[in-house]
């Protein structure tokens, strides 16, 4: 992706450390939004603030939010990866057929993250050895590997999966603690480090702010965005173990749509689709805000497709509102 | 009309941008039928001016005048319809359109009620220009297939098109040989001719007085002084431009030159330059002269792992090297600093001590952890060698004035301890300050004893400060000389490819 | 000579798409009848109509996933009317289709020019968007072919001069299109705001009010086929060329539409949307499952892709003289 004349207007946050306030202008808007949200649930709803329930709503949104961290990472980096739902189905039809043939729960596992990689591996060697655009390429992996999934499925479930394998997904760790959601804070904090605290994250933020810099600068570009397919690609694996898990079954369908909102919560998060600037803390808030929106949608009893225009319009009024805003109050970028 | 009513005339021009007056109530006259040559140094405002008069820029004060009338520019396409035309040195065209389109771009040829396209006229008419630039160029080639001096005779080609009154020539044979020179002139003459009134912009003084009638000077973008050509003389000229004697420019330390750190035999590139043979000892400067165009920057883009070349050698020490990517350059110890400061040299968008440190984050940070403390202080004593002006080092470099941001470049690049630095255009687009000040620190530099090779279209500077100048042209050595050895004119005419050979 | 047509791919194109029909029809002839000819044609028809408007986004340097969802609306709803005041004229149908996407698209110029949002970010959402408003409108239901008055579903069918009206829209299109690209200076700077937005400037063409003209235009080309797709299978429902996006952009791919903007021909759509066509209707005939389409349209994007890439590289400044004639002589001229 490039930069292009067109998008200059879009607000650049850009770089890490010195406009740190700034970012936290975003990710306390964020926060405040957040608990407003809470606060409506909280009043809509009865069922909401029940811990059983809450633990329930975090299901759906840590298996998204999972993928979103190493996604973060690399649209930071100027790349974007739209085929990580289908990857999901790829992982998961993989771990199905092997479930059928009697793989156990640690083989299953290593299958779907293995398969994950291997996609994740896919897209990378495409996009970084051969120069190409990652939003054609990852448009034709994504039709590729569900594809692929219905060429083996077509239109049959799998669902034999053994009994252990269940845990991953529905499993708990210390009370309503869900694993998943234990593994999602973990993870959290393992990619903070990682984006904000370490070479990998400064190269990271090198790149997105100016590729050609960077690697005048001696950084391996292309190794070190290859390396970021393969984190999303992985990760996406593991949220592939953590859903199928959880539905206990593989349809050629499974995690259809995903990719928009994995991007959405990363555009809400704060970062910048053009590369360059985002933080850890404001995607996973923003990850947070989609679940508790979510969540409270389906306990008012919408349906999944409307709850998508909602998830399209919040995609698109985020992004507009500091342009609008800036526009019409005159302020100066800092 | 007379020839007393300029054409075009601007009146008191001030032009403002965040932190810095480009121009300061400045004046300029452009008579039909004459050629008025604007001088003026890099970073005088010629460009900025330039793009005033193309609407490309609005002055905050000011106006200007067409044939004695008050216009406003209020875009290019404003500049295009009062009937002036720019030409730039590396005049932005589109690859991918044939050089048909490219000259009819902004004001095609229609036919018809529908105001259809009409191609055949067009290819017509394009083929026509060409012929009287006689240059042999397809109008129907894809522009990206065209060479660099191809490109630029397609880019006079459009202003030709325009038939413009006023016609803007920024540095127009910068690329071009000896023999296309002579026929620029031509044109020149045929333009005047035909009336128009001509800005031309150039660093040659021999070009300068062989076709000018009238001059404008600029420095530091103030309006210096203006008059007619044949009234003044290139040393009262010069000293306007400059301002000041002009002696003790270039602050050459004499050092010992000592063993050779870098050999380069034979070295070709398929598409950009070809046998290529150089030393270069430690506590030497070595400049590399040429037009745009000659293959230079494409050359050191090769020494320091940017580009791969295709045959010959690179030996550091006497070791063979190999460089894949800029990374393998930087830790056996060759370094560039780019031409292209924003681009290239550094990442604006991060912090000074973000961008020191960046090349050798493995070595600083072995764990692969951030340390700020480390950072800080190596950040700490490269951009206070320098002499760096900023409030902080966590200040972005996009903040920074032009010639801060390359001392920031030129301080990440010492940083790694190098043994050959190579400076490519280190003091384009930098005011004469700082100028002096990087001038004064590549005399440290072989003073403690790196090799230094530096690249400039400066003929002064390369003068000035290299112990020895090989030239290029299209690609190719033509010819290398010890400091004192040659003079302007040779080094000149070299790099314009005439064949006159000084070992 | 033949070198340099080789290097055309058109040309190249062409040829394969030749080679596969003779293939599939040296295995089963009654592939290579005329009237299955005309049949894979008709078939193809609007992936061609839809190509050439997301062929304008592309060139302008945008991306318009959003093509199927405002399609499927805009179906939707011409189908609704219909059952219900079968009285309209199908001709106003069609126009309202047509307007109703030209809005959609507009919506989505609108918020990539004035707001400088990424087409690529824009069009995820609104193709969400678009698509959740099918469900509020029909509430999940279907309209089938009994609801459909007799017109609705006869105008792409009629026969004109041997080919139903669905094919000659295809053809209209690219004629207009075509020509719109070719001799008309909005079309031109298309090309120019795509190559080059600076140097576009500086010519006087806004990169961005051209992206919001190639957006509103594939807008209502989509409407339009709208219209088409739903009387073409007599059904109207939610999820309407879901996923039908991704042949639309691997038509224009595999054609030699660059995603950088700038490059690309009208020929070369109609091509890739027929190398597609082809490899759809091949498929059941050799008796592969339809199941296979997602994964090879998936894969025919990368290759060809890769492929466009390869063949728009650009070799440095070329300075050395034999290197920029060596390239010139081996004929790279296109108009």
């Amino acid at each position: 992706m490039n930069k292009t004349l067109i998008s200059e207007s879009v607000p650049s946050q850009a770089g890490a450390a010195p406009l740190l306030r700034r970012l936290l202008c975003w990710e306390s808007f964020l926060l405040a939004v957040t608990l407003a949200v809470f606060v409506v649930n909280a009043l809509a709803s009865p069922y909401f603030l029940n811990i059983w329930n809450l633990s329930d709503a975090t299901f759906n949104f840590t298996e998204k939010a999972i993928i979103v961290l190493p996604m973060a990472m690399l649209i930071i980096a100027r790349e974007i990866d739209l085929s990580v739902a289908s990857t999901i189905a790829l992982s998961s039809t993989a771990m199905g057929f092997c479930a059928q043939a009697g793989v156990d729960t640690a083989g299953l596992v290593c299958i779907g993250l293995g398969v994950g990689l291997l996609c994740g591996l896919f897209n990378g060697l495409l996009v970084t050895r051969f120069n190409l655009s990652s939003i054609v390429i990852t448009i034709g992996t994504m039709s590729l590997y569900r594809g692929i999934t219905y060429i083996l499925l077509g239109d049959q479930a799998l669902n034999h999966y053994p009994e252990s394998f269940a845990w991953f997904g529905q499993g708990y760790v210390w009370g309503a603690l869900s694993f998943e959601f234990a593994l999602f804070i973990v993870l959290g904090a393992v990619f903070a480090f990682l984006l904000h605290k370490t070479n990998f994250g400064r190269r990271t933020y090198a790149i997105g702010n100016n590729p050609t810099g960077a690697w005048y600068s001696g950084i391996n570009v292309k190794r070190h965005n290859l390396m970021l397919f393969v984190l999303v690609g992985v990760m996406a694996g593991l949220a592939s173990v953590l859903l199928t898990s959880r539905l206990g079954s593989t349809r050629p369908t499974i995690a259809m749509g995903w990719e928009l909102s994995v991007v959405t919560m990363a555009v809400l998060g704060g970062v910048n689709i053009l590369g360059g600037s985002g933080s850890m803390a404001g995607v996973i808030i923003a990850a947070f805000l989609m679940g508790l929106v979510t969540f409270g949608l389906s306990l008012l009893n919408v349906p999944g497709i409307v709850m998508s225009i909602i998830v399209g319009a919040m995609l698109i009024t985020v992004i507009s509102l500091p342009i609008i805003t800036r526009r019409f109050l005159g302020r100066r970028r800092v | 009309m007379t020839l007393t009513t300029p054409l075009l005339s601007l009146k008191g021009i001030t032009k403002v941008f965040p932190g810095v007056r480009a121009l300061e109530n400045v004046h300029l006259d452009l008579w039909p039928g004459k050629v008025t040559a604007l001088i003026g140094e890099n970073g005088a405002g010629k460009s900025t001016l330039v793009k005033v008069m193309t609407g490309i820029y609005q002055p905050e004060e000011g106006e200007l005048l067409y044939k004695a009338i008050p216009i406003t520019l209020p875009n290019p396409e404003a500049a295009h319809k009062v009937g002036i035309t720019a030409i730039h040195q590396e005049t932005v065209l589109f690859d991918e359109l044939t050089v048909t389109e490219n000259i009819f771009v902004g004001h095609y040829i229609y036919r018809g009620f529908f105001k259809k396209l009409d191609w055949p006229a067009m290819h017509q008419q394009a083929q026509d220009i060409l012929t009287r630039l006689e240059v042999q160029i397809n109008p129907r080639a894809t522009l990206k297939t065209l060479s660099i001096a191809q490109r630029h005779m397609v880019a006079i080609a459009r202003a030709l098109s325009f038939e413009a009154q006023v016609v803007i020539l920024d540095e127009p044979t910068a690329a071009l040989s000896q023999h296309e020179i002579v026929e620029f002139y031509q044109i020149v003459e045929r333009l005047k001719a035909e009336g128009k009134a001509i800005l031309f912009i150039s660093h040659k003084f021999d070009e300068i007085f062989a076709i000018a009638d009238h001059y404008t000077i600029l420095r530091d973008g103030i309006y210096i002084s203006s008059g007619k050509i044949n009234e003044i003389t290139e040393e009262r000229m010069v000293t306007m431009m400059v301002g000041r004697e002009i002696t003790h420019a270039f602050p050459k330390v004499n050092c010992e030159p000592g063993e050779v750190v870098l050999e380069v035999k034979d070295l070709c590139h398929p598409t950009e330059f070809a046998h290529i043979d150089f030393q270069l000892r430690k506590g030497e400067i070595l400049g590399f002269y040429g037009l745009v165009g000659a293959g230079r920057t494409e050359l050191m883009q090769a020494l320091s792992g940017i580009s791969r070349p295709s045959h010959g050698e690179i030996l550091l020490n006497g070791q063979a090297m190999q460089f894949r990517q800029p990374a393998d350059a930087i830790k056996a110890g060759i370094v560039c600093v780019p031409e292209e400061r924003q681009k290239q040299g550094a990442i604006i968008e991060l912090p000074i001590y973000q961008n020191i440190s960046l090349p050798q984050l493995s070595r600083l940070n072995p764990r692969g952890v951030l340390n700020d403390a480390r950072e800080w202080a190596l950040a700490d004593e490269y951009a206070k060698r320098l002499q760096v002006k900023a409030f902080s080092w966590k200040q972005p470099v996009e903040t920074l004035s032009g010639g801060n941001q390359q001392k920031v470049v030129i301080g990440k690049w010492l940083a790694t301890q190098p043994e050959v630095i190579i400076l490519d255009e280190p003091t384009k687009g930098i005011d004469i300050g700082s100028k002096a000040a990087v001038h004064q620190f590549m005399s440290e530099l072989v003073g403690h004893g790196l090799a230094v090779i530096m690249v400039s279209s400066e003929l002064p500077e390369v003068m000035g400060m290299a112990d020895r100048i090989i030239v290029m042209h299209e690609g190719l050595m033509v010819a290398q000389f010890e400091a004192g050895e040659a003079s302007a004119e040779m080094i000149v005419s070299a790099a314009s490819g005439s064949h006159e050979e000084a070992a | 000579m033949w070198q340099s047509l080789l290097k055309h791919r058109e040309f190249l194109l062409a040829g394969v798409i030749l080679l596969m029909i003779l293939g599939i029809g040296s295995r089963v002839p009654s592939f290579l009848a005329p009237g299955n000819l005309v049949e894979m044609f008709n078939d193809t028809s609007i992936l061609i109509i839809l190509a050439l408007g997301q062929m304008m986004v592309l060139l302008t340097k945008g991306i318009d996933l959003s093509m199927a969802a405002n399609l499927a609306l805009t179906g939707m709803i011409v189908a609704l009317l219909n059952f219900h005041y079968p009285q309209i004229p199908v001709w106003a149908l069609l126009s309202l289709a047509t307007v109703l996407g030209l809005v959609m698209g507009v919506i989505n110029g609108l918020l990539v020019w004035k707001l400088g949002i990424p087409a690529i970010v824009v069009t995820l959402g609104t193709m969400s968007i678009y698509r959740g408003i099918i469900f509020l409108l029909s509430n999940g239901g279907w309209i089938n072919a009994h609801q459909m008055s007799s017109d609705f579903l006869g105008l792409p069918r009629a026969v004109v001069l041997g080919m139903p009206l669905l094919s000659w829209c295809a053809v209209a299109a690219l004629l207009l299109v075509g020509y719109f690209l070719r001799y008309s200076r909005t079309g031109r700077a298309m090309y120019t705001a795509g190559g080059n937005a600076t140097a576009a400037y500086y010519t006087g063409i806004n990169a961005g009010k051209m992206q919001f003209i190639s957006f509103s235009l594939s807008g209502a080309l989509a409407g339009f086929c709208g219209y088409l797709w739903i009387s073409r299978f007599a059904v109207a429902y939610v999820d309407v060329a879901n996923g039908f996006e991704l042949q639309i952009v691997a038509a224009c791919v595999i054609g030699g539409i660059s995603t950088m903007g700038g490059i690309g021909r009208v020929l070369g759509c109609l091509l890739g949307a027929l190398f597609l066509g082809v490899i759809n209707n091949a498929l059941p005939v050799i008796g592969v499952s339809p199941f296979w389409q997602m994964a090879i349209s998936g894969a025919v994007i990368v290759i060809a892709v890769l492929l466009n890439e390869r063949g728009n590289k650009r070799k440095g400044r070329l300075i050395l003289r034999d290197a920029a004639l060596a390239r010139q002589t081996s004929g790279a001229s296109h108009e």
